[in-house]
């Protein structure tokens, strides 16, 4: 038998049919719903009298319009948000999914709430009408976002026409460094390959330093593979990953544990297999880095400065003026010298336990620069209930930090967390688009202790050299 | 959804690289629980102020391409979210087809579930259409999908390459959900056999 890749492996587990020309009918294990892509979808099945096939497989939390601020308990104040979260409440009781309603301490953000329930597994086939889907890619599962139509078909059948993608190997070798993240790593590969370089393609990320990683930076790294805009990001299973699964409520149990251990432990790339595209970047080489533009490749080193169209070829030079207009930035000047009005801290990006302690160890005992609006938004209940456990939320509170409700919040700015026009934002979320963070926002994305360094000085900072 | 089959109309050229969905149409929009009725907000934020002026420097808010059918784009275009509001919003317009060299993937597919047909073709290639798009109403495209050629308004030929099962549904207007429940016996045999094979899930 010819070596295989991770991917053809869960690939090959899940084709329940194939036409002559390689469309695919690809299986769906679980599919996660959330209320911004999902009414439309549902309406589709109304109106031709289908059923949702597999209720069971299917996962249902608003996240993206709900508000993160305790008055909350109230209801919704806009009323399309509050229209479209109650069409996901009666559509999960009308189809009988799974659900996971405003007012439970399980809701936040579907992809970190996937992964703590359970629900996600290694080998599995996860989708949801939402491209930040690849996070679950961290387990070694097949993981991407979907338009709504296609939402409408993973209910009605259970599977998607898909065609298979290429294999692209990202390497990242030996050792971070002190004070380099997770998500400097995953911006740094879209820095090197950009934001079309994974078109066509589901990477495996390997490596030692993708090995070191926690399921947390694993999640991270995955995430933004949509960003480099490949379909997936994937990340074989291990005992890391095996010991994150363990015990969670949806996770196999017994008997069924460890058959699926057993299943589990052969997902991983034969030697010798084939990828269509390889890239390796040096661990040591990757540091701390900062968005100065507009769209997720635009990414340097904090020691950088300000890039000039000049500098770049093609398209990207009218793309580097705009962006730089749009920013409000100087061609030249230092990334430490910008400052910032806002700092938000969260997203499915950035959002997990892990990530509010690294933050912790950076703002103990400090204090938010004056003046700055400074948000913690936990990615789910539980998350929120962990970190005031773990006396962390007593920390932020202390420096100055607002500490939210789980939800996406600024991350997409469809909740009333939004930026002001020309406000500028150092943000752990995932997307630095025009207008993403509120209309005319600008956006910096960095890792959470460097968002958390910006908060203490007012200004884009390496947080390897706070005092 | 609606059939693909010739179109000849007006095309505008958009030369920015990487113009993602939230460009396309801003999430403000997104809280529709429809289909229907975004093409006004097509582009929102480049095309009109924040109360709700028309910008004129906006392409498509210039007279001569105000019925525009086919789009030719910078690079990556449709990168970012995997909103189907933004097909929604460019079908909703009257758009139904756009070129360039290369679309982010679930924009993509997303265009072939709304009778949208997207084009990817070389830089050099792009570029000539969108010198053509560049004349304004005067440069009417014709694109014939069966064939597979587009041609510009000088009558130059440039063919173009298309998944032949997305052309099929494409051509006849075909529902996914409807052919693959076609194949309903296929996904119930796998649906046992991974239930042995893989009973966790």
């Amino acid at each position: 038998m010819s070596p295989k890749t991770l991917y053809d492996k869960i690939w090959d587990a899940h084709v329940a049919h194939e036409a002559e020309d390689g469309t695919c009918l690809l299986y769906i294990d679980r599919h996660l719903v959330h209320e911004v892509t999902s009414p439309q979808a549902f309406e589709g099945l109304r109106m031709a009298g289908r059923n949702v096939r597999a209720p069971d497989k299917t996962i249902a939390v608003p996240d993206h319009n709900v508000p993160t601020t305790e008055d909350r308990v109230n209801g919704i104040d806009n009323e399309e948000s509050r229209i479209q979260v109650e069409a996901l409440d009666k559509n999960a009781k009308d189809f009988g999914i799974h659900y996971y309603p405003v007012s439970d301490i399980r809701q936040g953000i579907v992809h970190i709430v996937g992964p703590e329930q359970g629900w996600t597994l290694p080998g599995m086939t996860v989708v949801c009408g939402d491209s930040h889907t690849a996070t679950h890619g961290a387990f070694g599962a097949l993981a991407h976002g979907i338009g709504t139509s296609e939402v409408e078909h993973v209910l009605a059948t259970q599977t998607l026409i898909q065609k298979k993608s290429k294999n692209m190997k990202v390497e990242i070798t030996g050792k971070l460094q002190p004070g380099v993240t997770a998500k400097d790593i995953t911006l740094a590969v879209i820095g090197e390959t950009g934001t079309a370089g994974g078109t066509g393609y589901v990477i495996e990320y390997c490596g030692e330093a993708i090995r070191d990683l926690s399921m947390e930076g694993r999640m991270t790294v995955c995430n933004m593979a949509i960003e480099g805009g490949a379909r997936a990001g994937l990340i074989a299973p291990d005992e890391t990953t095996f010991e994150y699964v363990k015990g969670r409520p949806h996770a196999p149990k017994g008997a069924q544990w460890e058959a699926a251990l057993d299943w589990w432990k052969t997902l991983y790339t034969d030697e010798g297999a084939h990828f269509d595209k390889v890239v390796t970047i040096r661990g040591e080489d990757i540091q701390p880095v900062v968005t100065w533009g507009t769209s997720p490749e635009d990414v340097l080193p904090i020691t950088a400065t300000v890039p000039h169209p000049e500098d770049f070829e093609g398209g990207k030079i009218e793309a580097a003026k705009r962006a730089i207009d749009y920013m409000g930035l100087t061609p030249g000047q230092k990334l430490t010298d910008i400052e910032i009005d806002t700092v938000f801290i969260g997203s499915c990006t950035n959002g997990r336990i892990e990530d509010l302690r690294a933050v912790a160890d950076v703002v103990k005992g400090k204090k938010v620069k004056d003046g700055m609006r400074a948000m913690i938004v936990p990615g789910s209940g539980l998350v929120r209930a962990q970190a005031e456990e773990e006396g962390l939320a007593d920390i932020f509170k202390e420096a100055g930090f607002e500490w939210r409700l789980a939800g996406c919040s600024m991350c997409l700015a469809m909740n009333p967390d939004q930026l002001a026009p020309e406000e500028r934002c150092a943000a752990t979320s995932n997307r630095n688009f025009e207008g993403r963070q509120g209309y005319k926002g600008r956006t910096h994305l960095v890792s959470p202790a460097m968002a958390a360094a910006a908060a203490l000085t007012g200004k884009l900072t390496d947080v390897r050299e706070l005092k | 959804m609606d059939k693909f089959q010739k179109l000849t109309g007006i095309a505008a050229p958009m030369p920015l690289v990487n113009i993602d969905t939230d460009m396309i149409i801003p999430k403000v929009f997104l809280k529709t629980i429809k289909r229907s009725g975004l093409g006004v907000n097509l582009f929102d934020e480049m095309r009109y102020d924040r109360e709700g002026n028309e910008l004129p420097d906006f392409v498509l808010n210039k007279p001569q391409y105000r019925s525009t059918e086919i789009l030719v784009a910078g690079d990556n275009f449709g990168c970012g979210s995997s909103r189907e509001h933004a097909p929604w919003a460019i079908a909703d317009f009257g758009i139904r087809c756009v070129i360039s060299t290369s679309f982010a993937d679930i924009f993509f597919n997303n265009c072939f579930k709304n009778g949208i047909l997207p084009i990817v073709l070389s830089q050099e290639q792009v570029d000539i259409l969108m010198q053509d798009a560049e004349k304004g109403e005067n440069a009417r495209m014709t694109v014939d999908l069966e064939a597979q050629e587009i041609t510009t308004s000088d009558g130059e030929v440039i063919k173009f390459e298309v998944d032949a099962f997305k052309k099929h549904c494409l051509l006849n207007g075909l529902d996914d959900i409807g052919l693959t429940m076609e194949k309903v016996g296929a996904i119930d045999s796998f649906e046992a056999q991974a239930a042995q094979s893989r009973p966790w899930v």
